[in-house]
C-alpha cells in the first residue's frame, strides 16, 4: 500500500461524502414512502435506472443537461404517481408484503423495457462542459462534477426539510408517518398525500440516477446493486426517519470510502457488517421509533 | 452525442429486440449445436456479437449444401451470466432438443458449469470465451475443447509488450474476481521477469466502479504504466473516473483486453491511447484474406462490423463442421479425436491449431491503441494496430503446469 | 378437476407421491423436472417460515448455500465417498447455520428481522467468495462427482437424468411427509397462532422464541437438503446460491404459488422455472413477460395459484 498521507484520507473522505449523497436520495424516497405507506419499494433501483435513462433522452432532444437534470426527476415523479394510483394503491389493506412483490415484477419489467428502446450497450452521459474538470481543493484535485453532486444534493435536502416542515402538506405528511389511522379520523385525504409522498421519492430517485449517470455510465442493471445498499441505509438510519437516512447514507458511504482505502476486499460486506451491528444494538436504527413497522 | 447518433442508437436497441432467438434451418435432419450465452444481463452485447458470428458461419455452411448433406442448426439459449441457468440450459439443449455438440459461454465460471454437463452427457463442447481453468485438470474432459484466449496468453502477451515499449513501473488496479485475479497474477510475474517494479496492487469489488477511492492514491505513486481489470460497465466507469482526475496526462493506461462494445458505448474520447490486447479486430481486414471474407459476411448480414466474440464463434462453429466432415459422422467422441489428428485450421485471422495435450486453440493476437476521434476513419474505427503477437505456446501454461502428463 | 383438488387438499403427502411419481412425464424433459422438485422443497422450507409462523426471511439463501457446499465439499475437496455422508455433511451445516443466524436474527422482528437475515446471508457469500480455496469463490465449486446410492442391498447408479429424479423425489416425499407431521403436530400449531397473533399466543404460556427457533431451523434444515440435491444435480455449486437473488427466487415461488398453503410452493416453483424454461426459447425478453405475470398475479390473485385453487373449494 502507498503511504497514507492526509491528503489521500481527505480525499478519500470528500469520495464517501459523494457515494453518501445518492444513498441520501435513494433513502430518502425509500423512507419516505415506507415510513408513510408501509410499501417496500424494490423499484426504487429502477427508478433510479429510470432517471439515468430519461436524462440521456433529453440530453440527446435538448442539448442541455440542466434541463434534463430538472426534467428527469420530474418524469420519474409522473411515473410513480401513476405506479401508486394504479398498481400500488389497489394493494391498500392487503398482505404487507404485496406491494413488495408487485414492485419486484415492476423492476423486471422496467429493467427489460429499458434494454429494449436503448439496446444492450451502455450508454453515455457527459457532464456539461462547465463542470468538466477537477478543482483544487488545497490537499487534493478533486472532480468538479462530484462537488456539484454534492452540492446539488445539500440543496434538494434543504428544500425537503423547508417543504415538510414548513408547509401544511408537509405537516400532514410528517403526521400520517407517525398515527396514519389519526390522520384519516381527522378527515384529511390520506390517499392523496400517499400519491404526492410517491411521486417525491420516486422523483428523488430519478434525481440520483441522473447524478449518479456522469459518473458511472448509464446501463440496464445499474439500479440493481444500489437498492441493497440503499435498504440498508434506510435500516441503518431507522424506517421512517429522514434525519436517519440522512445520516446513516452519509455514514455509508464513508464506510465503504474508507473500508476501501484500508480493506478493499472487506468494502462490500461492511455494509452489511454495519446494519447487522446497528440493528443488534439499536433495534429500529438510530433514529427510528420503536413500533414502527415492527 | 449527436442527434443522429443518438437516434441510431434507438434504432439499433428496436432493431436488437426483433432479432430472432431460434434459428431452425429448413428440413428434418439437422446438426443441432447448441449455444448458451448472456444474452440477458450486463453482456448482452457481447453475447449478441457471439450469436451473430455464430450464425455467419451457419450461414456460410448452409449455403454449400451443410455437412455429410445435413444443414447446421443452432440453438441459441440465454445463461443470464449464472453458472445454474447456464448448467440447466445445457441439461435442456441435450435432453430436450437433442443436441449432439455445444459452443457456448461467455463468462469463465458459466463456461465450466456448461462443461461440468457436457462431460457428464458425453457431448463435445467448444467453449468461446476467456478460461485459464477449462483446460487444465481438473475441469478439462477429453471433449472440452477451448477455442477463445486465456488470461495467461493474454496478459503474458500484453504485459511483455507493455514492459518493453510503455515503461516498467507499473500499478495494476483489478476486478476482484477470478478473472481479475488470474490477470493480476499473470502480470506481476510478467513484469519480475522484465525487471520491472510494481508499486501497488489493488483489488475493488466487481461491479461497484467507484474508483474515485483509489485513483488519488495511485496518481501519488507515479506509477509509468496503469494496468487495469474492469470489465464490462466497470470498464466506462473506470476510465471516466480516471480522466476526471486528470490520470490520463500522468501515465500510460493499458488493459489485457478491448471490447468492441465498451468502445462503441465509451467513443474515442474514453479509449483514445489506451491501450490493450485483442484477439481480432475487423480492421484486420486489409491484412488477412480470410479476415477480409469474415468481416464482408458479418457486415452484409447484420450492418455492422464484427467484435473478437463473434469472431470465436464463427470460428467454433466452423470447427464442429470440420470436425463432422473429417469423422464422417455426428458424434462427439468421433469428431473431438477428428479435430485432434487435424489439428491446425484457420477460418478468420491465420493459422490456428489445437494442442494435444489440452485441446487449446493457439492462435495469433495483436496490440492495439485507442484512436483519437481526429484520426478515426469511420465510425467503427476505434483502434490503431500497434503490433501483432504471434501464436505461441510458450504464451500459456505447458501440459506439465496443467495438470497432464 | 374440483374432486382432484379437494382429495389433493386433503390428502397432502399422497397427492404428493402421485403427482410427483409422474411428473417427469409431463414436462418437456426430466431434467427440468428435478429442478421443479427441488427448488419446491427450497420454497417448502421457506414457507414453513413465512406462511406458517409469519416470518419473512430475506437470506434464505444462506441455507440453501450451505446445504449445497456442506455436500460440495464433502465430496469435492475431502473426497467423501459415501452419498448419504454427503448428504449429511449439506444437512448438519445447513442446520447448524440456521440455529446460530436463527438465534441472532429473531432478536429482531418485523422489517429488521427481514432485514438482518439478509445482512448474515450477504455475509455467507462474501465468506464463500473468498475462502476459494475450499469453495472455489466465484468460479464455483466444481469436481464433485456423484457417488452411486449405497442401499442394504444394492448399489444404484444416479447417472441418468430420470434415476437421479426419483432419488431426489423419494428424499423430497420424506421431507414432505415430515412437514406434514411437523404442521399436525401441537407444535404446528403453536406456529400457525404466533403468525396469527403473537402475543395472544405467548399470553397463553407458549415459549414464543423457542417456537420460532425451531421453525427456523426446520425451514433451514428443508432449504439446506435442497440445496445439497442441487449441488449433486449440477454437480456444481455457483457462489450465487448464496447470493440474495436467490432468496429472492424463492420468495417469489412461494408467493406465486400460494403461502400459507401446503403445496403452494411446488405449484410455484413449477410455474416459475417452466414459464422461464419455456419462455426463454421463445424471447430474449423473457424477464419481460415474467415480470408482467407476477404483477398481473399480485395485483388480481393475491393468494397465489394453489391458494386461488383451494379457496374456490369452498370452507
Amino acid at each position: 500500500m502507498a503511504e497514507l498521507t492526509l491528503a489521500t484520507l481527505a480525499a478519500q473522505v470528500f469520495t464517501g461524502l459523494v457515494l453518501g449523497m445518492i444513498l441520501v436520495l435513494l433513502a430518502i424516497g425509500l423512507s419516505l414512502i415506507f415510513g408513510l405507506m408501509t410499501v417496500v419499494n424494490f423499484a426504487h433501483g429502477s427508478l433510479y435506472m429510470l432517471g439515468a435513462y430519461l436524462g440521456f433522452f433529453l440530453i440527446g432532444y435538448t442539448k442541455s443537461f440542466w434541463l434534463a437534470l430538472v426534467v428527469a426527476p420530474l418524469l420519474v415523479g409522473a411515473f410513480g404517481l401513476a405506479v401508486e394510483r394504479f398498481l400500488v394503491r389497489p394493494l391498500y389493506g392487503r398482505s404487507i408484503d404485496d406491494p413488495l412483490l408487485l414492485t419486484f415484477g415492476l423492476s423486471l419489467v422496467m429493467v427489460e423495457t429499458v434494454r429494449l428502446i436503448w439496446g444492450k450497450i451502455g450508454l453515455t452521459l457527459d457532464p456539461p462542459r462547465e463542470l468538466a474538470g477537477a478543482v483544487n481543493l488545497g490537499f487534493t484535485y478533486f472532480p468538479l462534477y462530484r462537488l456539484f453532486v454534492i452540492g446539488v444534493t445539500i440543496v434538494v435536502l434543504v428544500a425537503l426539510f423547508l417543504f415538510l416542515e414548513k408547509t401544511n402538506v408537509g405537516l400532514i405528511i410528517r403526521a400520517g408517518s407517525r398515527d396514519p389511522l389519526m390522520v384519516k379520523a381527522l378527515g384529511f385525504d390520506l390517499g392523496r398525500v400517499w400519491l404526492l409522498v410517491f411521486g417525491i421519492g420516486t422523483a428523488l430517485a430519478g434525481l440520483a440516477g441522473i447524478l449518479a449517470g456522469p459518473m458511472r455510465g448509464v446501463y440496464a442493471e445499474m439500479g440493481v446493486t444500489i437498492i441493497i445498499e440503499s435498504f440498508v441505509v434506510v435500516v441503518v438510519g431507522g424506517m421512517g426517519s429522514l434525519v436517519g437516512a440522512i445520516v446513516a447514507g452519509i455514514a455509508i458511504g464513508e464506510v465503504v470510502s474508507l473500508t476501501t482505502l484500508f480493506a478493499p476486499k472487506f468494502a462490500e460486506i461492511m455494509v452489511f457488517v454495519v446494519m447487522a451491528l446497528v440493528l443488534l444494538v439499536r433495534p429500529s436504527g438510530l433514529f427510528g421509533e420503536a413500533g414502527l413497522m415492527e | 452525442m449527436n442527434r443522429r447518433a443518438f437516434l441510431a442508437t434507438t434504432a439499433a436497441g428496436a432493431a436488437v429486440a426483433a432479432f430472432p432467438t431460434v434459428l431452425k434451418a429448413q428440413g428434418g435432419d439437422t446438426i443441432k449445436i447448441g449455444f448458451p450465452g448472456p444474452t440477458t444481463g450486463p453482456f448482452g452485447a457481447l453475447a449478441k456479437d457471439q450469436q451473430q458470428g455464430a450464425i455467419v458461419a451457419m450461414e456460410e455452411i448452409n449455403a454449400t449444401g451443410g455437412v455429410l448433406g445435413k444443414k447446421v442448426e443452432i440453438l441459441f439459449r440465454d445463461d443470464q451470466l449464472k453458472p445454474a441457468v447456464g448448467a440447466q440450459r445445457t441439461k435442456e439443449l441435450i435432453e430436450n432438443e437433442k443436441c449432439e455438440f455445444i459452443v457456448g459461454g461467455l463468462a469463465a465460471h458459466v463456461q465450466m458449469a456448461i462443461n461440468e454437463q457436457t462431460k457428464k452427457a458425453g457431448k463435445l463442447f467448444i467453449s468461446v470465451s476467456q478460461s485459464d481453468e477449462i483446460t487444465a485438470r481438473p475441469d478439462w474432459g477429453p471433449l472440452t475443447f477451448h477455442e477463445a484466449l486465456n488470461p495467461t496468453i493474454t496478459s503474458r502477451a500484453v504485459g511483455t509488450w507493455v514492459a518493453q515499449n510503455l515503461g516498467k513501473k507499473w500499478w495494476i488496479l483489478y476486478a476482484d474476481y477470478a478473472w481479475g485475479k488470474q490477470n493480476n497474477a499473470v502480470l506481476s510475474e510478467v513484469l519480475k521477469r522484465q525487471g520491472g517494479v510494481l508499486l501497488g496492487s489493488t483489488p475493488y469489488p466487481l461491479g461497484n466502479p467507484e474508483f474515485s477511492a483509489h485513483l488519488p492514491k495511485i496518481l501519488a505513486a507515479k506509477p509509468e504504466v496503469l494496468i487495469t481489470m474492469t470489465p464490462g460497465a466497470d470498464n466506462i466507469a473506470f476510465l471516466k473516473q480516471a480522466i476526471s482526475f486528470g490520470m490520463k496526462k500522468e501515465m500510460k493506461i493499458a488493459q489485457p483486453l478491448h471490447w468492441l462494445p465498451q468502445l462503441k458505448e465509451g467513443g474515442p474520447d474514453l479509449y483514445a491511447d489506451i491501450y490493450a490486447g485483442i484477439s481480432f479486430s475487423w480492421q484486420l481486414e486489409e491484412a488477412i484474406p480470410e479476415a477480409k471474407n469474415y468481416v464482408a459476411l458479418y457486415r452484409k448480414k447484420h450492418n455492422e462490423p464484427p467484435g473478437d466474440y463473434g469472431a470465436y464463434a464463427y470460428s467454433a462453429i466452423h470447427e464442429v463442421a470440420r470436425g463432422v466432415a473429417l469423422a464422417k459422422v455426428v458424434n462427439s467422441d468421433a469428431v473431438a479425436s477428428a479435430l485432434i489428428a487435424n489439428p491446425v485450421y484457420n477460418h478468420y485471422k491465420g493459422k490456428q491449431w489445437w494442442r494435444t495435450c489440452d485441446h487449446k486453440a493457439f492462435q495469433d493476437l495483436w496490440i492495439v491503441k485507442g484512436r483519437e476521434r481526429s484520426k478515426m476513419k469511420g465510425d467503427w474505427d476505434f483502434v490503431d494496430i500497434v503490433q501483432k503477437v504471434a501464436a505461441s505456446e510458450e504464451l500459456d501454461r505447458s501440459c506439465k503446469e496443467k495438470g497432464f502428463v | 378437476m374440483t374432486t382432484l383438488r379437494r382429495w389433493i387438499a386433503t390428502h397432502p403427502v399422497v397427492g404428493f407421491l402421485v403427482v410427483f411419481a409422474v411428473f417427469p412425464f409431463l414436462v418437456p424433459y426430466k431434467a427440468l423436472a428435478t429442478q421443479v422438485l427441488i427448488y419446491g422443497l427450497f420454497a417448502l422450507g421457506f414457507n414453513l417460515l413465512y406462511g406458517y409462523t409469519g416470518l419473512l426471511s430475506f437470506g434464505h439463501a444462506a441455507y440453501w448455500g450451505l446445504g449445497a457446499y456442506g455436500t460440495g465439499i464433502a465430496l469435492a475437496k475431502l473426497k467423501v465417498g459415501s452419498l448419504w455422508l454427503a448428504l449429511a455433511a449439506g444437512l448438519g451445516l445447513a442446520a447448524a447455520g440456521g440455529a446460530a443466524i436463527g438465534f441472532l436474527c429473531l432478536r429482531r422482528r418485523g422489517i429488521y428481522f427481514a432485514m438482518l437475515t439478509l445482512a448474515f446471508a450477504q455475509l455467507l457469500y462474501f465468506v464463500g467468495f473468498h475462502l476459494a480455496d475450499w469453495t472455489g469463490g466465484d468460479d464455483g465449486l466444481r469436481g464433485i462427482n456423484l457417488p452411486p446410492l449405497a442401499l442394504p442391498g444394492a448399489t444404484i447408479s444416479l447417472d441418468t437424468s430420470l434415476a437421479f429424479y426419483y432419488f431426489a423425489f423419494a428424499l423430497v416425499a420424506l421431507a414432505v411427509a415430515g412437514l406434514r407431521r411437523i404442521l399436525d403436530s401441537p407444535f404446528g400449531a403453536v406456529l400457525q397462532a404466533i403468525r396469527e397473533n403473537s402475543e395472544r399466543a405467548s399470553a397463553c404460556g407458549y415459549d414464543i422464541q423457542r417456537v420460532k427457533h425451531l421453525s427456523f431451523v426446520f425451514s433451514a434444515l428443508f432449504a439446506g437438503l435442497a440445496g445439497s440435491l442441487d449441488a449433486l444435480r449440477l454437480s456444481l455449486v455457483p457462489i450465487e446460491s448464496l447470493y440474495w437473488t436467490t432468496s429472492g427466487q424463492v420468495v417469489i415461488m412461494t408467493l406465486l404459488g400460494g403461502a400459507g398453503t401446503f403445496f403452494g410452493p411446488f405449484v410455484g416453483a413449477a410455474t416459475f422455472l417452466v414459464l422461464e424454461d419455456r419462455l426463454a426459447v421463445f424471447t430474449e425478453s423473457w424477464p419481460l413477460v415474467v415480470g408482467a405475470i407476477f404483477m398481473a398475479f399480485v395485483l388480481f390473485l393475491p393468494k397465489g395459484i394453489w391458494g386461488t385453487l383451494l379457496a374456490r373449494l369452498g370452507p
